[in-house]
């Protein structure tokens, strides 16, 4: 063994390391730092003011939540006032939301949802509405996709990995869409989705016989997010299954052989000898496919920008929104970093719940 | 208990024949080891008895039941391999009892299975590890245990000890013999390794590309091997192979000679000889007596080189027409380089064999 004097350097390991350590330090470590740096001011992306600190200002705004519960209006008798339509009438929410100094905790509130409570109506208030009905957004959309896409890769797997005559064809045309960018996709979805003359609306009519009511899947706030869904299962869908069958393909078939000797049926052998084998697999997935879920952004600004009526928004939409659209770096920040910890929260959840347990 | 008779089994993957039509008997009870080198179909055999490969053609029954379209479960046998095919995220239990998991047998019967095979097997102390936690060895033991619980017919070992070492490779071998005698079953065991096979078998079947050479019991094979290629395989070191020239043929025997042996006559069985003709002389390194005194012997040559064991001694030489030969004494003895021997043999402990030794 010649142990050159280049191999034994310090200075020459760092060298080498030098320009991707760079790179990721300059567009990595650094904006991750600046960010966490800016969400506690108020600083604009242009600005002839002066930046200042304002401490977790920033978080307080988008995090701030209340509960206000209102009671019906009554007259002198104490009997509840009723609308001509016979609803129950309610004060006004801004007489609580906007300088009441009894309510100083609700001082700017907007109502995000609300229901009712016997004669009462609870409100739930959120200072900023549209943040968080992109966190429900997002984290609806993680609950969705991750489960029903990395099962439905799974089941392509087990499908594609069989010795038969032209699988390699499968393979390819489960794997294409992950190739294809997901801007492409998404704009080619548009028109899938099209409310008037759309693949999927034509197809579904054809189907019914014309019974079908065409449907605008992505100008209507109940069907558009899970149309968004729909359609990033299906383009990641490949992805995941090649790695399932990479995992597939790291059980001895000695196993499957010993199982068969045993007579397992179908099921019993994935159980006893499919299942437990891809263990790490499945790990690596779960936490791939809920990173990947958290991040979405290229289907929303493509092909709703969020709307309609904010029932598409998610956190990394709002952030590049606010950083940029609105200019408001330090809000933008705050949502990234928000963002960080929530996904670094669930990813311990997450090993924590599938560790080897020994 | 069962008997397993194999009828002209082939085994095709598309135009090639791996397995070439072999009949084969095999009797409740026996222990029967396929053995040859590696490509030689012995595995594939075992792998269509067991059922994990199709027969292309041929019936196999087992028991007296035609088993060719029978499902492995189905067809009475257990199997152990090579790569011991446990479950690593069973216990040892769990592994022991998979097969009445699977077959959802009553907990009580499972256990006292697992207990039955545990104490055969000497491991009640191993149940509750994992096979992460068990040397080579035990979790060979394990895949034994499993087979065991099957309660089968006929045991299948697809050479089980191929990935041991040398010391636990000899436990283990005493270990499924004995498992043998206790159980009385059936079993049909794979090797190339002809230690294993010498040992265990009730009956040798000796293969050689798919097809079989001889069948027998191991001394049998040892003393009277059907051809060149089962006299080259069993024995260790293997028989000396020497090419002779007939000098005259008589009635059962033939006299030969080559430059390096003085004529000499030997039994032989050949018809038809002629003067003039080769043949394949056969002769054990054990059954060759070296003397330092060059009138003693008939076989002539040069000491190359000495390998002394303690209780054997190989002596490697070069005869005087440049062959090696190699001689293994059951004593300790010294040759020096470079010495003249001459080598003596009894005729009844030689083979004659047709042809030239390269044709093997």
């Amino acid at each position: 063994m010649s142990r050159s004097r280049l191999t034994q350097s310090n200075r020459t390991g760092w060298t080498m390391a030098l320009p991707g350590f760079g790179l990721i330090a300059v567009f990595i470590i650094l904006p991750f730092l600046f960010a966490f740096g800016l969400s506690f001011t108020n600083q604009r992306l242009i600005s002839p003011n002066p930046t200042e600190w304002v401490g977790f200002d920033n978080y307080r705004q988008l995090m701030g939540v209340g509960v206000l519960t209102l009671e019906p209006e009554r007259d002198d008798a104490g009997a509840v006032i009723r609308d001509e339509d016979g609803a129950i009438e309610y004060p006004r929410l801004r007489g609580f939301t906007r300088g009441n100094p009894d309510y100083a905790h609700l001082d700017g509130m907007r109502e995000w949802t609300s229901w009712q409570w016997g004669e009462d109506r609870v409100v739930l208030l959120a200072r900023d509405v549209v943040f968080m009905k992109a966190v429900v957004n997002t984290l609806t959309f993680v609950a969705v996709v991750a489960p029903v896409q990395a099962g439905l890769a799974l089941v392509l797997a087990l499908l594609i990995n069989q010795r038969l005559r032209g699988i390699n064809v499968f393979r390819t045309i489960y794997f294409m869409p992950v190739v294809v960018s997901i801007v492409v996709v998404s704009l080619l979805w548009r028109f899938i989705y099209d409310g008037n003359d759309g693949l999927l609306n034509n197809l579904l009519s054809a189907i019914t016989f014309g019974a079908f009511e065409p449907v605008d899947w992505l100008g209507n706030p109940d069907t558009a997010l899970p149309a968004i869904m729909a359609m990033s299962i299906w383009q990641a869908v490949g992805f995941h299954m090649v790695i399932w069958l990479a995992g597939l393909q790291t059980i001895s078939p000695t196993l499957y052989e010993a199982a068969e000797i045993e007579g397992t049926s179908r099921w019993q052998t994935f159980r006893y000898v499919t299942w437990p084998g891809l263990r790490n697999t499945a790990v690596l997935i779960l936490i791939v496919i809920t990173m990947q879920a958290f991040a979405l952004f290229a289907q929303i600004d493509v092909m709703t920008g969020g709307g309609p009526l904010d029932s598409t928004q998610t956190i990394v939409f709002q952030a590049v929104e606010r950083g940029y659209g609105k200019q408001d770096i330090s809000g933008g920040s705050t949502i990234s970093v928000l963002l960080f910890l929530l996904v670094l929260t669930i990813s311990l959840i997450q090993r924590y719940l599938t560790r080897e347990r020994n | 208990m069962a008997t397993v008779r194999l009828k002209d089994i082939r085994k095709r993957y598309g135009a090639t024949e791996v397995i070439k039509g072999i009949d084969l008997e095999i009797e409740d009870g026996e222990f029967v080891v396929f053995v040859g080198p590696s490509g030689c179909g012995k595995s594939t055999l075992l792998r269509m008895i067991a059922g994990l490969e199709t027969i292309s053609d041929g019936t196999l029954e087992i028991g007296g039941r035609v088993v060719n379209e029978v499902q492995p479960k189905e067809r009475g046998i257990a199997m152990v391999f090579q790569s011991y095919a446990i479950f690593p995220h069973m216990t040892v239990r769990e592994n022991i009892g998979f097969g009445l998991t699977v077959a959802k047998a009553p907990k009580a019967e499972k256990e006292a299975a697992i207990q039955e095979a545990a104490r055969i097997l000497q491991m009640e102390h191993l149940l509750d590890r994992r096979p992460s936690q068990l040397s080579g060895g035990q979790r060979q033991r394990v895949a034994i245990g499993r087979a065991i619980t099957r309660k089968p017919e006929v045991f299948l070992f697809d050479e089980p000890l191929s990935n041991l070492d040398a010391a636990l490779r000899m436990d283990m071998r005493m270990e499924i013999g004995r498992l043998h005698k206790e159980l009385k079953t059936t079993m049909i065991y794979v090797t190339h390794d002809q230690v294993e096979a010498m040992t265990l078998a009730d009956k040798i079947v000796v293969l050689k590309d798919g097809e079989v050479q001889q069948v027998g019991a191991p001394m049998d094979l040892y003393h009277n091997p059907a051809n060149l290629f089962v006299a080259k395989f069993l024995g260790a070191p293997s028989m000396n192979l020497i090419e002779v020239e007939v000098a005259e043929a008589r009635a059962g025997a033939a006299v030969v000679k080559n430059p390096a042996l003085d004529p000499i006559e030997l039994p032989c069985q050949i018809d038809g000889l002629r003067a003039g003709e080769k043949l394949t002389l056969g002769l054990r390194p054990q059954y060759l007596h070296p003397s330092l005194d060059p009138s003693e012997g008939k076989l002539h040559g040069k000491v190359k080189l000495t390998e002394r064991l303690g209780s054997e001694t190989v002596v490697d030489l070069e005869l005087t027409d440049g062959s090696p030969l190699i001689a293994a004494l059951s004593e300790d003895a010294v040759f020096e380089r470079g010495r003249e021997v001459s080598l003596t043999f009894r005729p009844e402990q030689t083979h004659l064999f047709k042809g030239a030794p390269d044709q093997t």
